[in-house]
């Protein structure tokens, strides 16, 4: 077990966002709560919809406030987020917290030289440096993040470099204020498989070097089983289940995320070789369905006037190895499975 | 970038080329008599004749077009003996209606466009560009409604419907300003200023209205980039965001467009400076096609066509400034 006594870098507490559309109110993070410690590398996974990066987004409070209604607390270090005034929030975004977006195609302004953004994302949490000195600093990042010729490409514009440089140009604007934590989202799913190792490798080796604490979100299960320490599971903007990485691959403890492991050709490809697909889709955030959300796609739902479809399930502590689980049949049924005796 | 600058430029006096010969022509081939017109209805036939010749409209029309072309270089002298006279080079032709070169014809009018023309712009970009910020920052709220129905209102009035409303009630209803008569801002500052302001204000709230629309998409796109999320996620401050990040991306269609308005303009505000009164190119060439005054059409039109060719390069290479993605193709 990890040590966990210290206080957590990011605290997440009862955390609940709701848009407010034409067809009625969405609610994309449905209560969460959850601690993320020094060091660390926690893992959110879930499929699209599932309010992952809604989530990630309230973290440095960056959710379009107009359309937007949160509620709930996000403690880091000390500072509730939600309530802060927006100068508080203001300095912990990209000097305490950086983020690190899915499409590195997009989230480089076209407009100016990577080094002018990299030097922008410095000098704005530290004033007092000169342009000159920046640049040096800039250069420097460019070297750790693996730019090749730096002298020459601090001086080109985002479209002048590949998607897999992009990435890196936008891990070293995250990384130049040497955050203690790095919210990144999905941060190598617009890229090419070759490029999608070299990028998380170098997100670990950063991660050593600067002691960071990562909350990496993802869908793609063979990086958590790579980087992650503690793995959280979302479904219908809800957690479902939160264990440690050993614990989500070997015992799952919620339906849903032994469908997600089933749905990965190593985890879970039967003896005929197919796949094991989650039937249906995920249910729409306006209207959820009654009781547990996942009990229309749930194998082992107990089915109609059971406590599946009538009674929320809140997410508990299952079994011995710290997991939480959202379902109501995790100790009696779900632990067995885990150990390989269950019905698939 | 040089030889990009080089190459629109060599394509732009192509074009204007084009343009000098199709006006030309088309003007030359209209049924009027130049020669006719130019001495009344009892005009005796061998005045005529003499007209035609003292006018050069008895040469061919290739000759007259070379002739016209020829002009614009080294001047051209008309008639012959003690009823010679001189247009200096660039000429344009000779307006015989109005007994003037039409070089310094539209010497005189060409100021008051302009006068008009870069008022009403500086007006209309302010109008336009603040309006459509404060409705894109206040997305939903009463100000972006306020500023969408003026748009609507802006875009659907037609300008002299919307001057003669402004004639009316502001100087004949209220009195706060006197009739418009123009004055050279030269000879009479104050009197040119009260002269211009109603024409400025109509153009630029009827100019300003589609400036208002293009801002506050294009603000309220570029606020939805994935970048402007990086730029928040990097702790600057909103002004900043705004000014580096969604203005940045915002301007470069507004440039485009009000480039090409601008030398639209600068053409002749035909409209405004009818119902004003303004003694501009617009209202001289409206007359020039109401009194058949060919030289004066063809020499407006000219004018009018080599700021539109010319504000498109210029639009052209100020894109390549404002957009590196476009600089290096």
């Amino acid at each position: 077990m990890r040590n966990h006594d210290s206080e957590p870098v990011l605290s997440v507490q009862n955390l609940q966002v709701s848009f407010t559309t034409d067809d009625g109110v969405v609610r994309a993070v449905d209560g969460v709560s959850f601690d993320v410690y020094a060091g660390e590398t926690v893992c959110i996974v879930g499929e699209s919809g599932s309010g992952k990066s809604v989530m990630a987004g309230s973290i440095l409070r960056l959710n379009n406030s107009s359309t937007a209604t949160t509620t709930g607390k996000i403690l880091l270090g000390g500072v509730d987020v939600l309530s802060a005034d927006e100068s508080v929030v203001r300095g912990l975004r990209g000097s305490e917290v950086a983020m690190i977006f899915q499409d590195p195609m997009s989230a480089l302004n076209p407009y100016y030289t990577v080094g002018d953004q990299i030097a922008e994302a410095y000098l704005v949490h530290h004033p007092e440096v000169s342009k000159k000195d920046a640049r040096q600093v800039v250069l420097q990042m460019m070297i750790k993040v693996g730019i090749p010729s730096p002298e020459k490409r601090i001086d080109e514009y985002p479209h002048q470099f590949s998607g897999g440089m992009r990435q890196r140009i936008v891990i070293a604007i995250a990384l130049i204020n040497s955050p203690r934590l790095l919210i990144a989202d999905e941060p190598t799913t617009a890229l090419d498989v070759t490029v999608q190792a070299q990028i998380l490798d170098l997100m670990m080796d950063l991660q050593k070097e600067f002691g960071m604490t990562i909350l990496l979100i993802t869908h793609d299960l063979g990086v958590v089983a790579e980087v992650a320490q503690d793995v959280i599971v979302m479904y219908a903007g809800r957690i479902v289940e939160q264990s440690d990485v050993e614990a989500i691959f070997h015992a799952p403890t919620h339906p849903y995320a032994w469908g997600l492991l089933g749905s990965v050709s190593s985890y879970g490809a039967s003896k005929r070789g197919d796949l094991f697909t989650i039937s249906g889709s995920p249910p729409s955030l306006i209207s959820l369905p009654e009781g547990c959300a996942f009990h229309p796609r749930c194998v082992h739902s107990l089915g109609s006037g059971s406590r599946c479809q009538s009674e929320k399930p809140v997410l508990r502590p299952v079994g011995n190895n710290g997991s939480r689980s959202a379902c109501h049949l995790a100790d009696e049924v779900l632990v067995s499975i885990g150990t390989g005796t269950g019905a698939r | 970038m040089l030889l990009f600058i080089i190459r629109r430029l060599f394509f732009a006096i192509v074009l204007l080329i084009a343009v000098s010969v199709f006006t030309y022509f088309l003007f030359a081939l209209l049924p009027t008599d130049p020669a006719a017109l130019s001495c009344g209805i009892h005009c005796k036939p061998e005045t005529i004749a003499a007209n035609r010749i003292r006018l050069g409209y008895d040469k061919s029309i290739f000759e007259q077009y070379w002739l016209f072309l020829k002009g614009i270089f080294v001047g051209r002298d008309y008639g012959i003996g003690t009823a010679a006279f001189t247009c200096p080079a660039p000429s344009l032709g000779y307006s015989f209606n109005q007994h003037a070169c039409v070089t310094s014809l539209i010497g005189e009018t060409f100021p008051v466009t302009a006068y008009l023309s870069i008022g009403a712009f500086i007006l209309w970009m302010m109008i336009g560009i603040g309006v459509g910020a404060i409705a894109a920052l206040n997305k939903g709220k009463w100000q972006d409604r306020l500023a969408t129905a003026f748009a609507s209102v802006g875009v659907s009035l037609p300008t002299f419907y919307f001057g003669l409303l402004a004639l009316f009630s502001i100087v004949i209803w209220f009195q706060i300003l006197p009739f418009p008569s123009y004055e050279s801002p030269l000879d009479n500052f104050p009197a040119f200023i009260t002269a211009m302001i109603l024409p400025w204000l109509v153009l630029a709230i009827i100019s300003a209205a589609s400036y208002t629309r293009l801002t506050r998409n294009g603000m309220l796109e570029a606020m939805n980039e994935d970048f402007v999320r990086l730029g928040v996620a990097k702790g600057l401050r909103l002004r900043v965001i705004l000014r580096r990040y969604v203005m940045r991306q915002a301007l470069i269609p507004i440039v485009t467009i009000a480039g090409l308005d601008f030398a639209g303009l600068l053409g002749g505000a035909i409209i405004t400076e009818s119902v004003f009164s303004l003694p501009g190119m617009g209202r001289m060439s409206i007359r020039a096609v109401v009194d058949s005054d060919l030289p004066v059409l063809v020499g407006t039109t000219m004018i009018a066509a080599v700021f539109i060719v010319l504000a498109n390069v210029i639009v052209d290479i100020a894109y390549g400034f404002l957009d590196p993605r476009v600089r290096v193709s």
